[in-house]
Formats: structure tokens, sequence, C-alpha cells
């Protein structure tokens, strides 16, 4: 097996996973009684990291697993490729709009062990889709899940990630998309679960018009990891992208955020904006914010800001004065200050999803 | 921008290229135990600073050069350098005795020595190469309490406070610049501002590299002690060569309870010439250690030459309620690589910090800034802001912005922005508008653009930092 990243890349520089390789892991067993979440959307579910057909509605787009060879040198995903043997491999053809689907991962089991699934998801030009990814668990595992996306011309595709692992579990999830001419990729992943997670994302926008969105929100606390990084590659002129990640960090949990944003020589009228802002909401909390700009080009608009504080004393006394009780307004200003990237999720279920996940997560506080 | 303009900005020639011709001494090429050794005889030093130099050069040894910096270069051969090289009529007695060949020299600098110095004000501890040859305004000072002297001469006289301090705040093994410098420094400036002390002048020193392959390796140590305050202006130039040469400077700043240093920089080294070749290799270390409560330190760069930065000076804010300040504009044309910026480290309560940072990048150069703010789980309602913006001259070169940001303390209160963009079309158009020059207008534009770095300086380096920056960018836009 490729190795771990140690702390000496510079990309791993905030995430250890010495607690991770000191692990053994075994071959996933079987799952009894999954608990799944009740979504009336099409569905594709994998049990321990293999395709549930019995539990999987049927959809149109999606074929059989194809394993495609890994060129790059990232050692997650080089791993992931050694290891895959399941994952949907899902086209969309050109012009159309395939609605939503709804991508499950249900793990359990006694024992440690490792599932390493792989997807792929081409839409073709001027095609739709919406993607609802919920990722779910008991006990101790390793869901490393690659997932690699292609954007033909004009194409959209919504991208909604619900990590919400078990508190015991590692997920180290690498998503790649390429964005063409005029296609627009939109992502939000809530990181509400595991022991420690990476959400590593990378959009490359390779024609003009290309749009990226890549926004996030990690919600972390006792002793959790939360990772989000991500890298957006402006390699053709006149391409906006966006990100807003928040970090709500209870316990001693650590939150980190990475974001780079690349501009290549011909990626003039570039349009780049980046917001990471952390809320610590106790002492032992710590959050590590990498925010980089590598600009070649001139006649560009790039910016990002960070900020990491606790809750504003002057909002929580104006609501306590109107009489809302102190847990509730707190409450109150957490779910307003994650709106802001939370805005683009405009998707029906995904978005009663993902308030229901931020809410049961201020409950158990 | 057009080709005609860029073509100007390229050609700009770099006034400062002349070399003086006096007789100069030097020591065999290369480093090695007996070299230093060498340096340690010629400064007459007790067998203590030997020592220390003999152990600095044992960490040398195993340590590896950084690479994490967004900079090429050739390697550089340690072993081809010359460590040591001074004037062969050294430790004049007053001014008379200076080799007029060299007051020559600091008078086509501008630097205020004979009784322009008087006029200005100021007090030059004037670095030529490896020696101090003359030291003004000393008794002024002296009277006052304040000892400015080479840090050769310190270590002679005042050993107790080179000892207590010396590598302190940078300490022999911190990195593998410092290192080396720990074991070759040949001289530098010595400051302490006893107890309650306001510094009556600006202290100042010129540095100058003149000698060929001559590597700089300055060591600067700045003891401001329980309300004393000083600010202290350096700056840098260097004459014209084809060969990279290295210098590797250390700067430690100590502020005890209620002292403030204030740190200005005007860093002006022949950057190379328009294809790149030549130019100085700056491989610095300063830091400043607010050790004493409700101390102040602050650093203030105009970094316009070299071909290569590597410069990160930074305030450790141990004593509650202490502040560090880092304003700095960097600008780099041609090929020259600039990667800067500076370390906050908070550790004490209610302590501060601002970074300000602008850089400017035309021709093929890379500007990058790299910063770290790190607030421990101690430094309770700590606060920093940074602000750091690019501008983009060309569409050749490149900025990077490279911020860490590491947050351990809930009542802190950390907040950063960082903006790349050119030079506005709708700026330049109203300044043109108004009848001013293209130049003129880039010229306003820049300094502008740099007001919130440029007014933190002394008014004497005030005004040159935003001359420099006006020639520096000469008919860069179009």
């Amino acid at each position: 097996m490729t190795a771990l990243p140690t702390r000496k890349l510079e990309a791993w520089r905030y995430t250890d996973l010495r607690q991770l390789a000191s692990i053994e892991f075994a071959a996933p067993p079987p799952v009894v009684a999954p608990t799944l979440p009740n979504i009336d959307l099409p569905r594709l579910v994998f049990l321990n990291g293999t395709l549930a057909k019995e539990l999987s509605s049927p959809f149109e787009y999606v074929h059989n697993f194809q394993t495609i060879a890994e060129d790059s040198t990232q050692p997650l995903a080089l791993i992931n490729a050694e290891k895959a043997h399941d994952g949907m491999t899902l086209h969309v053809p050109a012009g159309v709009d395939a609605g939503t689907l709804l991508l499950i991962s249900y793990a359990a089991g006694s024992v440690p062990f490792a599932f390493h699934l792989r997807h792929r998801i081409t839409l073709g030009e001027g095609a739709k889709l919406t993607l609802i990814e919920i990722a779910k668990g008991e006990g101790v595992y390793w869901h490393d899940p690659v997932i690699d996306i292609s954007l033909e011309q004009g194409a959209k595709f919504a991208h909604i990630r619900l990590q919400d692992e078990s508190r015991e579990a590692f997920h180290l999830a690498t998503i790649r998309a390429r964005v063409a001419e005029a296609a627009a990729y939109d992502h939000f992943t809530a990181t509400i679960g595991a022991k420690l997670s990476r959400t590593e994302i990378s959009a490359t926008l390779t024609g003009t018009g290309a749009l990226a969105h890549l926004n996030g929100a990690q919600l972390l606390t006792g002793t959790q990891h939360g990772d989000f990084t991500t890298v957006v590659a402006h390699k053709a002129p006149g391409c906006p992208s966006r990100q807003t990640v928040k970090s709500v960090l209870a316990g001693t949990a650590r939150g980190v955020f990475q974001g780079r944003i690349e501009v290549d020589r011909v990626a003039q009228q570039t349009d780049g904006f980046q917001l990471s802002q952390a809320l610590l909401l106790s002492p032992g909390a710590e959050m590590d914010i990498k925010p980089e700009l590598e600009i070649f080009a001139d006649d560009v608009k790039c910016s990002h800001g960070a900020t990491i504080g606790a809750l504003d004393a002057e909002q929580l006394f104006y609501l306590r004065s109107r009489g809302i009780p102190d847990d509730q307004a707190r409450s109150m200003l957490i779910r307003a200050f994650l709106e802001e990237a939370l805005e683009p999720v405009t998707q029906p279920e995904a978005r009663a999803l993902l308030e229901e996940a931020i809410d049961n997560w201020w409950v158990k506080q | 921008m057009s080709t005609t303009d860029m073509q100007a900005l390229a050609e700009q020639k770099y006034k400062y290229g002349f070399t003086t011709d006096i007789e100069m001494e030097a020591f065999p090429r290369g480093l090695n135990e007996d070299i230093i050794r060498m340096i340690s005889a010629k400064k007459d030093e007790p067998d203590w600073m030997l020592q220390w130099r003999l152990k600095a050069y044992a960490a040398w040894l195993q340590m590896e050069e950084p690479n994490w910096a967004k900079l090429h270069h050739p390697p550089i051969d340690y072993q081809d350098l010359y460590y040591y090289a001074a004037p062969a009529k050294a430790q004049p007695k007053s001014l008379d005795e200076v080799d007029p060949e060299l007051l020559k020299t600091y008078e086509k600098l501008g630097i205020p020595l004979h009784e322009r110095a008087a006029l200005a004000g100021v007090a030059v501890d004037a670095v030529f190469d490896s020696v101090s040859v003359a030291t003004t305004f000393r008794e002024t000072l002296s009277k006052a309490g304040v000892i400015f002297c080479p840090i050769s001469e310190a270590v002679r006289e005042h050993p107790e406070l080179v000892r207590e301090y010396l590598g302190s705040v940078v300490p022999v093994r911190d990195n593998y610049f410092a290192a080396l410098n720990s074991a070759v420094f040949s001289d530098g400036s010595f400051v302490y501002i006893p107890k309650g002390v306001r510094c009556p002048m600006e202290l100042s020193t010129y540095f100058r590299i003149n000698a060929k392959n001559t590597g700089q390796f300055e060591r600067t140590l700045i003891i401001a002690d329980e309300a004393a305050s000083v600010s202290y202006l350096e700056g840098c130039t260097a004459p014209m060569r084809d060969e990279n040469q290295l210098h590797a400077a250390v700067v430690e700043l100590v502020a005890l309870d209620e002292a403030k240093i204030k740190y200005s920089t005007v860093q002006n080294w022949y950057p190379g010439d328009a294809e790149g070749k030549g130019g100085i290799y700056n491989f610095v270390t300063k830091r400043g250690a607010c050790r004493g409560r409700n101390s102040k330190i602050s650093w203030t760069q105009v970094e316009t030459g070299s071909a290569i930065t590597w410069k990160y000076p930074s305030c450790i804010l141990q004593g509650d309620g202490s502040v560090g300040e880092f304003y700095s504009v960097a600008v780099t044309n041609n090929y020259q690589q600039a990667d800067t910026g500076t370390k906050m480290i908070h550790l004490g309560k209610n302590t501060t910090s601002t970074i300000i940072s602008k850089g400017i990048s035309a021709g093929h150069s890379n500007n990058t800034y790299r910063g770290l703010v790190k607030i421990s789980a101690t430094a309770s309602g700590a606060r920093n802001f940074t602000q750091c913006d690019s501008l983009l001259i060309g569409d050749q070169c490149g900025a990077h912005t490279v911020p860490y940001i590491e947050n351990r303390s809930i009542s802190a209160k950390v907040e950063h922005e960082a903006t790349t963009s050119k030079i506005a079309e709708d700026q330049l158009f109203y300044c043109r508008s108004r009848g001013l020059s293209q130049e003129d207008a880039v010229g306003l534009i820049v300094n502008g653009f740099c007001k919130d770095v440029l007014k933190e300086l002394p008014m004497e380096f005030a005004v040159e930092a935003q001359k420099l920056l006006s020639v520096s960018l000469e008919g860069s836009v179009g």
C-alpha cells in the first residue's frame, strides 16, 4: 500500500494520521439491519463499501463500476485506487436533467475495518444533476471515498454532502472536479461526524465562465478533528469561484481549513473569493486556517478573509434582553453564523436534511 | 501595459552600483573551524564567544538549507565565499582617521555622517563590510546612559549584557541561516537603553556590502530595559556585482516591561540586472521578544532590493498586554524573488498584533507574503488584525499569499483579509485626466496603496522610501 501522508507534507501540516496508521483494519463484515434516512428520492445505498441492490432504486444513468488508472500523486487517491472494488459510475448524457439522486454510505461492524469507494460522475453538455450524499455508521472504520467529477460545457452539478459518520470513524474524502466552459460545480459539505476527518476538494476551471462554489460547515465537539481543504485552479479566463467555510468548535475539537486559489497566467478576469470563519465555543477548542493565493495573472480580483472568535457577547446580550433564553439565543446565533455557507443549498430535501443535522448537533451540546 | 513601458522599467538603473577601491583584508575562501577561530581572534574575543561560535558551527553542519519558501536559486556553495573582509586600516579613533575613499562612498549614499549628521540628528554606526568604521554621537548617547556600539566592542566591554541576551531571541539552532550567522558573524550593532530612558535620538546603521564574494553576516542586538524606548533605522545598499552575494543577518530585539522598540528598514541591496543576473541573496532572521508587561515592538520594512529576499521579522508577545506590529512594503521587479512576512506568537494575556503587508510585483518577479499568527491557549483576550494586499503590474509576474492562522484561545479575536488586484484603470484615468503624466499617476497610486505602511516610517526614511517606490516603478503601467 502507498504510505499514508505525514505532517511533513505541507498539505498535511495540520492533520496527523498516525492514529489511523496504528489501527489494524480488517475486511468489511456484512451489515445487519442498517438504519437509513427516510427521504423520498431515488437512491444508491452502499453497505460497508458494497452496493446493496435491494436497498437501492433503479436510476437509469448509473453504470457498472469501473476502475480508471490513478494518475495523480495524492497519497490517499493512490491508496484508494489500489483497494477500491466498488463505487458509483454515473453518466448523465448531454441535455438531460437527471433530477436528484441520493447516495448513501452506511457502515457498521464490531472490529475496525476499512472500505474504499471510488465514484465517478460525468455530466454531458448542458446536463443537470443534484446529488445528496450521506455517510453514516457505527463503530470503528476507515472510509476514504474518491469522487471524480467531470462537467462538460454548460453542465450544472449540485453536490451536497452530509458527513455524519460514527464518532469513532475516520473519513478521508478526495473530491476532484473538472469544470468546462460555462459549467457550474456547486459543492457543500457538512462535517459533523467522525473522530478524524478530512474533505479535500479540488476544482479545476478549464473553460471561460466555469464556476466553482465550494462551501462547507464543520460542527465539531469532544476530541473531533475536522479538516476542510480546497484548491481552486483557475486555468481559463473569466471564471468566478466562491468559497465560504464556517466552523463551529466545542469541547477540545480542532478544526482546519486550508484553501488555495491558483490563478494561471492565462486566467485573466478571474474573480476569486474565499471566506473562512470559525466560532470557538469552549476554551480547549482550536482552529487552524491557511488561506492561500497563488496568482500569475495581473487583471484579477482575488480576495480572502478569515476570522476566528467567540460568540459575540453583544449579540447574545441583545437576544437575552428580549427575553430569549441563553441556550436558544446561542443556537440562533450559531444558525445565523452558518447561514451564509448554507445559502446556496436550495434543493428542498437537501436543505431540510442539513438543517435537521445542525439542529440535532446543537441539541446534543 | 505596453512593451516599451516594461522595457523602461527593466532598464531602470541601480544608482548605488559603484564600488569603492580601497585595500581590503580578507581571510581565505571557505568555512571551517579555523576560519571561525581567525574571526574570533581578529575581534579579540573572549573564549566564551569563540565557544559559542564553534557550537553554532557544529549545529549548522547538522542542519539543512530550508526549501519551503517560494524561491528558486542555484545551490549556494558555502565553501566558495569569503567569511571575513574588512578595510585594512581598521579601528579609526576619529572621523579624520577614516579612509577618505570610504567617506566619499557614504557621501554618495547620502548618509549624514559628518556635520550633516548633526543637522539630521542621526547617529550612524556605519558598517562597511564587516567592521564598524565610524560611530558618531556616542558621547551624547553615553550621557543618557545609552550604549550604541559595534557588537564586537560590546562583546569585550559589556560581556554581561551580551552573554545574557545574545541568542536568547534567535537561538543558535533556530534555522540554517541563523546558525551560520552565529558561527561567522563579523560585526553589527549593539544597543542598550537603560531603565526609563527614552533614547535622545534615532539610531541608525547603514550596511553596505562592498568586497566581491563576501558574505555579509551582521548581528544586531537591541535591548530596551524597563520603560525605555528607542527607534532604530537600518538602510542597505550594495554595489553592482555579477555574482550573487550572500547576506545572512540576525537581528534580535528584547523589550522588557513597558519598553518600546521601533525598528525600521529600507532594504535596497542590488537586485540583479534585467536578465536576473547577479544580485544579493538576502536570508535574514529578525525577531523581537516582548518579554515585559505592556512592551511593544514595531517592525517597519520597505523591501525594494535583493535578488532573493527571505525574511520574516517576528514578535514573540510574551508579556501581558504586549503589542507587536509589522508594516511591510515589498516591491519586486525583473527576476527578483521575495518571500517575506512575519510571525506573531501570542503567549501573554491581552496581547495585540497588527500586520499590514503590501506586495507589489512587476516584470518577471515573484512576491510572496508568508505569515503566521499563533494564539496559544494562555493568550486570553488576544487580538490580531492582518491585512495583506498585492498589486500586480504586468502579466509575467506572480503574487502569492500564504498566511497561517492558529488559534487556541476562545477569547481571542483574529481577523485576516487579503486582496490581489492590478492598478485600476479608472484611478489611472482620473489622474491622467487631471494632467498627471502616466509615471506620476502610477507613482501616486502606488504610494497611496502603500500609505498605511509608509506613514509608520520615521521621517528621514519616509521621504527616501517614497522616492524609492516611485523610481522603482517608473513607466511600469500603460
